[in-house]
């Protein structure tokens, strides 16, 4: 009889040592992947300068539409809170849109390498945001699901895990149209 | 630990080992342990870059830009997935394919033919890196070794089994048995390669479909990588420098026999990867686009649709 209780009571504790640790290790790797996402948009601000470098030799004739992607980025690297970045990085998206869309009349510099590196960078860059923020999302959904799945829910509560936030912001998103960075070649 | 059994019951049945008659030492025993920890470790460790160089892959050349594209590509569904960069190689082959190695996550490496560069595009490109970083992810590698040495395990010992079987002082002991007890060991000794053959086949099929569906699930885009299988279905070109040994890492059967072509049991059950009209079937399927053999008039299901 008391070995039973005994048996119960180990098992018991091997159940809640196991979902403790499992919590744990994804709310680290949930902290892990936004930082990624940081870490990617970084990227993306330390590009931007030297795609207008690149491109300001040859569009004598488009300095405001230059100096408005350089005020983008600004506005975005100043901005705070996930809404915040969340619109100031469309801002961003769409100048460069414009500045792709004007190449199209400057057929030198769009057969230019440099541009068309430039053109691959950006491409890359604006992938990596997406595929990090679609595993922080995913990730994010794991461990929301492992806090609330029933045996659990009781575990997280008493040990204060909180479930995280997602990583989207649907009325900046669906407002803005998509923007076009291909060029015609 | 499974050959250490088998390797004991080899040696009491037909060594005699464990009784006054037979031999000091459990030969058998210690050769299969032996025999197992060898090859598993030479495997495990060294598999990888065994297979890229006798392949002949090489590194990526950082100034074309269809290299730093594939580098950019494999980046992205990286961290798509969650893992670390693996390793790039390019072989130089008209025939496009690509396959993944690697039983870990450290020593991982990604191989693409520089036929798939010129062929594929980005989307498609990305799908097909997808692919095969799931192999690499669902360690399906390291599950094909761990098949491939059970079934060169169970042909050697099924071969030690008949030999063993013919021997003089066993005949004598079976022999007071009742014969009918033969037969069902022959048969199984006889096919039992065979029946691992196909169920190693088996296995890496339904690898390959997992994969698949993994793909689809980093990439959220089904088509890219149905694209991706209808055009290097389209292109034809068997890859050379496989072999029978290698052929199950790649993307698409690279030993193209007309076998591959057509789908019937007998087809289906001897090739390491499933036909490729039935993976792009699936991927538009994931996609909700509706199948092309069906009536054009019917709407099948509630998810059709046809543009973008």
């Amino acid at each position: 009889m008391i070995f039973t209780l005994w048996a119960v009571i180990f098992v018991l504790g091997i159940w809640i040592i196991s979902t403790y640790n499992g919590l744990v290790a994804l709310r680290l790797r949930v902290q892990n992947a936004w930082r990624q996402i940081e870490v990617q948009l970084k990227r993306r601000y330390d590009l931007i300068p030297n795609l207008v470098e690149t491109v300001k030799g040859y569009m004598q004739y488009e300095q405001d539409t230059l100096q408005k992607v350089i005020d983008a980025r600004s506005q975005a690297m100043a901005s705070k809170g996930v809404k915040e970045t969340a619109e100031a990085q469309s801002a961003l998206t769409q100048s460069l849109g414009k500045i792709f869309m004007l190449m199209e009349n400057y057929p030198d510099l769009k057969a230019s390498k440099n541009a068309l590196d430039l053109q691959e960078e950006l491409t890359t860059t604006e992938n990596q945001i997406a595929f990090a923020r679609q595993y922080y999302n995913d990730l994010v959904t794991q461990y929301n699901t492992k806090q609330q799945v029933f045996p659990a829910n009781m575990l997280a509560g008493f040990f204060g895990f909180q479930p995280s936030e997602f990583f989207s912001v649907p009325e900046a998103e669906q407002a803005l149209p998509k923007v076009n960075l291909s060029l015609n070649r | 630990m499974f050959f250490f059994l088998i390797g004991g019951a080899i040696d009491y049945l037909y060594f005699d080992a464990f009784t006054a008659a037979g031999p000091a030492f459990p030969v058998a025993t210690v050769f299969a342990l032996g025999f197992a920890t060898s090859t598993t470790l030479m495997a495990y460790y060294g598999g990888p870059d065994i297979i890229l160089s006798s392949l002949g892959a090489e590194k990526l050349n950082l100034q074309l830009p269809e290299h730093r594209e594939l580098q950019n590509v494999v980046t992205e569904m990286a961290l798509a997935s969650g893992s670390t960069m693996p390793r790039i190689y390019v072989i130089f082959d008209p025939a496009p394919n690509a396959l993944a190695t690697g039983t870990n996550e450290k020593n991982s490496a990604i191989c693409v033919t520089s036929g798939l560069l010129t062929l594929l595009d980005r989307e498609e490109t990305q799908g097909v890196v997808a692919h095969e970083l799931s192999h690499i992810r669902n360690e399906d590698i390291l599950l094909m070794t761990l098949v491939s040495i059970l079934l060169g395990g169970i042909a050697i010992l099924s071969d030690w089994g008949r030999r063993g079987f013919y021997s003089s002082r066993t005949g004598r002991r079976l022999g007071s048995k009742n014969p009918l007890l033969f037969i069902p060991l022959l048969v199984l000794i006889a096919l039992s390669p065979l029946i691992a053959q196909l169920l190693a086949m088996a296995v890496s099929r339904q690898r390959e479909y997992l994969a698949d569906a993994t793909a689809t699930q980093y990439t959220r885009n089904p088509r890219g990588l149905a694209r991706a299988l209808e055009r290097i279905r389209d292109a034809g070109m068997p890859f050379h420098k496989a072999s029978r040994g290698t052929a199950h890492l790649f993307l698409v059967n690279p030993l193209r026999r007309r076998l591959d072509d057509r789908e019937g049991g007998l087809a289906d059950l001897l090739t390491t990867h499933p036909p490729i009209n039935h993976r792009i079937a699936l991927l538009h399927r994931m996609a909700g686009i509706a199948q092309p053999s069906m009536e054009s008039s019917t709407v099948q299901g509630s998810n059709v649709q046809r543009a973008q």
